[in-house]
């Protein structure tokens, strides 16, 4: 028996379930954290760094404190060792890594990432956070750009050509599509050529001008730096992004109750809406945050290729200065948005799929 | 239904598309090459040679091909050997005279010019004086220099003689006086050599670094590109294979084991899962690359072993959940067929050629992965791969700096690897996937 729709009750078991697919993706997280804590550790870099760390601060504490300062260097050498040795046993360093581990995760968890070693945000800050949080917003943009085009692109087309299918347009598509076998820095490099050299139209990398404009100059620099690495991304994954969507609805569009909707003469705009997109939009909704998974992790050559200022570059830059702290941050932080994306699934996946809100009900009853 | 099939109605539908055959013909040609190169170059020699680059090789030197407007106009690599002239012993000693003929065409310069000596039965140092003569009668004195042991006399980066020629010397000694053009004809090197034994002998040779070399050109390290691209083959090929077996292999047989036991083994599975689709693999593999060491036989360790619990374990399952259910897996365990035998003998089989589309899509990304880490300055210590020849380029501006063949050729190789598996791939998805088949 279905319930009588109220919009509270409905409410009630959404907020429930993501309450309960919050706490199971945060013990996701932590475990994954944890994970890649112990690779890091493996060698006993993590430890080394941390002592360093310790000794440079304490060093640092001695030399700037006046008080010290007419001090002999032997004495003053006994003093940082005295310092360092506290600091060591307060974060007990001295402890089996099992124990520490755990201090680890949690300081990674509360996005705690330490200072870097070489490294510092185009601020001046040396903490990992400011570094990371100050690369965020250029990732975020460039990628979110480039994946919203090729996520509606790909369905409003591919729900073009399934209604033209077997057409030239069709055939095309189904024989462009193996060359997303590239990844978008590939094609990357042959745009950069074209047009950056070749044809010197646009700026081969960078986010923009320098010195930057100001005002709507700026977006129109902006827009002239994102338009290659965009195109890059996009060629690398239209084609078969097309080809998997066209594929899809014409599986959907022979199902009965389609054929029957068709047999009552509805116009077929209405077919298209209410009864191929409104059931398939949970595994549409499913394949576009995939996708957002699988290209946060191809950023960093993309980026990297296109000088582009984002996270990637910054994980390429932290490995030419074998900065740990910065990557091991990086790693973190790309963690937590793999995490926010599969949350933000789940939340969709809630709102759209009807089952999941009586599975809840079943579950509050119980 | 479609895994019903045998190898030959395989074939026989592959046929009908022709991107599955050009696909086949793309990867039979990678094969052919990955054995040619691995029988013709031993894999000793390829690392030792691309660790040091060869000392007689052009430094960006383009590939012959490059020159194709205008054949042979642009200056190939020639060595001259010299012939000796004059020899007059005196008391305790000897004294020689040697002459290098060089016949010049070329429209170019040379990209270098060195000189090669070895002396023989020379025990103490000897004394060189070396004099070049252009073909319109002008004498370049190009110093002297005492010689002891087998020398090589880089005349191109020979300073004082760059200043008096106003530029180096494979420029200088070769143009006409008015300045830019080469002069063409006769130009003669005379080497005068006193040696203080008298048996001593002396081999000389003039070498002009080319401007092209080779189907593929050299890098900035002397070293051979073809070297690179050829042995990068068995690799690139090897490393997606390997890691295409691994992944897909390991995740059916974790997704068959957590279907066949249920409960919480099934469970530990899925949350392994979802764990796993947090881990980013590019940015771990980074971190092991940077930390312990970016051999490619880790890399490879790394990469199946974050793919065993891949998300491709939720589409298994489905597959595999209606079979467990099947009659001849009841029949089986009628017959008191262990755990492990219904799993790998009774339910694998039943969707392996489901996978077999997946699996061939799979291989060019690894390809690609291998390449991205290369690109990223995280490519094997030693071994030459298509990947490193890129990260090279890049590191050396190569498209800046107009070398186009330095980027392309890699690039090219990557991209026939990917289209060959992915053109096959996608065609034997529509002949094994039934719902694709009428589409």
């Amino acid at each position: 028996m279905m319930p009588r729709r109220s919009w509270g009750r409905d409410l009630r078991y959404l907020a429930l379930y993501l309450v309960k697919r919050l706490l199971a993706l945060l013990v996701t997280v932590l475990i994954g954290v944890y994970l890649t804590i112990v690779v890091a550790n493996m060698g006993g870099q993590v430890d080394e760094l941390r002592r360093v760390q310790i000794r440079s601060e304490a060093f640092e504490q001695v030399r700037a404190d006046p008080a010290f300062q007419e001090m002999a260097s032997a004495e003053r050498n006994a003093l940082v060792e005295r310092r360092v040795a506290l600091e060591v046993e307060r974060l007990r360093l001295d402890e089996p890594f099992v124990l520490r581990s755990v201090d680890y995760l949690q300081r990674a968890m509360r996005l705690d990432l330490g200072r870097a070693e070489q490294m510092h945000s185009d601020a001046g800050s040396r903490r990992v956070s400011d570094i990371i949080v100050e690369r965020l917003p250029a990732t975020l943009l460039l990628f979110g750009t480039a994946n919203l085009l090729v996520f509606f692109v790909a369905v409003g087309s591919a729900l073009w050509l399934s209604r033209r299918y077997g057409g030239r347009v069709d055939r095309l598509v189904i024989a462009l599509a193996p060359s997303s076998a590239a990844p978008g820095w590939f094609y990357g490099i042959f745009l950069i050529l074209a047009f950056a050299f070749l044809v010197p139209l646009l700026p081969p990398g960078g986010m923009v001008a320098a010195p930057p404009p100001q005002g709507l100059a700026y977006a129109i620099s902006l827009a002239r730096h994102m338009l290659l690495p965009v195109a890059a991304m996009v060629l690398s994954s239209i084609f078969v992004s097309i080809y998997a969507w066209r594929t899809f609805f014409l599986i959907h569009a022979s199902e009965d109750y389609v054929e029957m909707a068709r047999a009552k003469g509805l116009p077929s705009r209405l077919i298209e809406r209410r009864y191929i997109l409104r059931p398939t939009l949970a595994p549409i909704i499913t394949n576009f945050l995939l996708m957002l998974i699988g290209l946060w992790s191809g950023a960093i050559i993309l980026e990297q290729v296109f000088n582009w200022p984002g996270l990637g570059s910054l994980l390429f830059q932290a490995i030419g200065f074998r900065d740990t702290p910065v990557i091991i941050g990086g790693v973190v932080i790309f963690a937590y948005l793999l995490a926010v994306t599969v949350l933000l699934l789940d939340l969709l996946y809630a709102l759209l799929d009807p089952r999941v809100r009586i599975l809840g009900e079943g579950r509050g009853g119980a | 239904m479609s895994w019903g099939m045998g190898r030959r109605e395989t074939w026989a539908e592959l046929r009908r598309y022709p991107s599955a055959l050009a696909g086949v013909a793309l990867i039979l040609l990678l094969v052919a090459l990955a054995l040619h190169t691995l029988a013709t170059v031993p894999y000793d020699q390829a690392v030792a040679s691309w660790r040091s680059g060869e000392a007689r090789l052009p430094i960006n030197a383009r590939p012959v091909w490059s020159d194709w407007l205008n054949p042979g106009r642009a200056p190939r690599s020639q060595s001259l050997i010299a012939e000796e002239v004059a020899s007059a012993a005196f008391p305790g000693g000897r004294r020689l005279t040697q002459r290098i003929v060089l016949d010049y065409a070329y429209d170019d310069f040379p990209s270098e010019l060195a000189l090669f000596l070895t002396p023989r039965h020379s025990e103490h140092a000897a004394f060189l004086r070396l004099t070049w003569h252009t073909p319109d009668g002008r004498e370049i004195d190009l110093g002297s220099r005492r010689l002891v042991g087998e020398t090589r006399v880089a005349l191109s980066q020979d300073r004082p003689l760059e200043r008096r020629l106003g530029r180096p010397a494979h420029l200088g000694l070769l143009a006409a006086t008015d300045g830019e053009a080469v002069l063409p004809g006769r130009h003669t090197l005379t080497l005068e050599a006193v040696f203080f034994d008298p048996g001593a002998e002396l081999a000389s040779e003039l070498l002009l670094y080319g401007r092209v070399h080779g189907l593929a050109g050299t890098d900035h390290q002397r070293r051979d590109l073809s070297l690179a691209l050829r042995w990068g083959t068995p690799i690139a090929l090897a490393f997606g294979l390997v890691a295409a077996v691994g992944t897909t292999l390991s995740t059916l047989v974790i997704a068959a084991v957590g279907v066949w036991y249920r409960g919480w083994v099934d469970a530990l599975i899925q949350r392994l899962t979802e764990v796993n689709m947090i881990l980013p693999l590019l940015p771990i593999l980074v971190m092991v690359g940077t930390l312990y060491s970016t051999s490619i036989w880790l890399m490879l360790g790394v990469v199946v072993a974050l793919g065993i619990f891949s998300a491709g374990i939720k589409t298994y399952r489905a597959m595999l959940l209606p079979i467990r259910e099947a009659p001849y897996i009841e029949a089986a365990r009628a017959y008191g067929a262990s755990h492990l035998r219904i799993v790998m003998r009774y339910m694998l089989p039943r969707i392996l050629p489901v996978l077999i589309p997946t699996f061939v899509t799979l291989i060019p990304t690894f390809v690609f992965l291998e390449a991205s880490l290369a690109v990223l300055g995280l490519g094997d210590p030693v071994l030459p791969t298509w990947g490193k020849v890129l990260n090279d380029a890049q590191a050396q501006s190569a498209l800046y700096n107009g070398y186009y063949y330095w980027v392309l050729a890699p690039a090219a190789l990557l991209m026939l690897s990917g289209l060959g598996f992915a053109m096959l791939g996608f065609a034997l998805d529509r002949v094994f996937n039934p719902r694709l088949r009428s589409l």
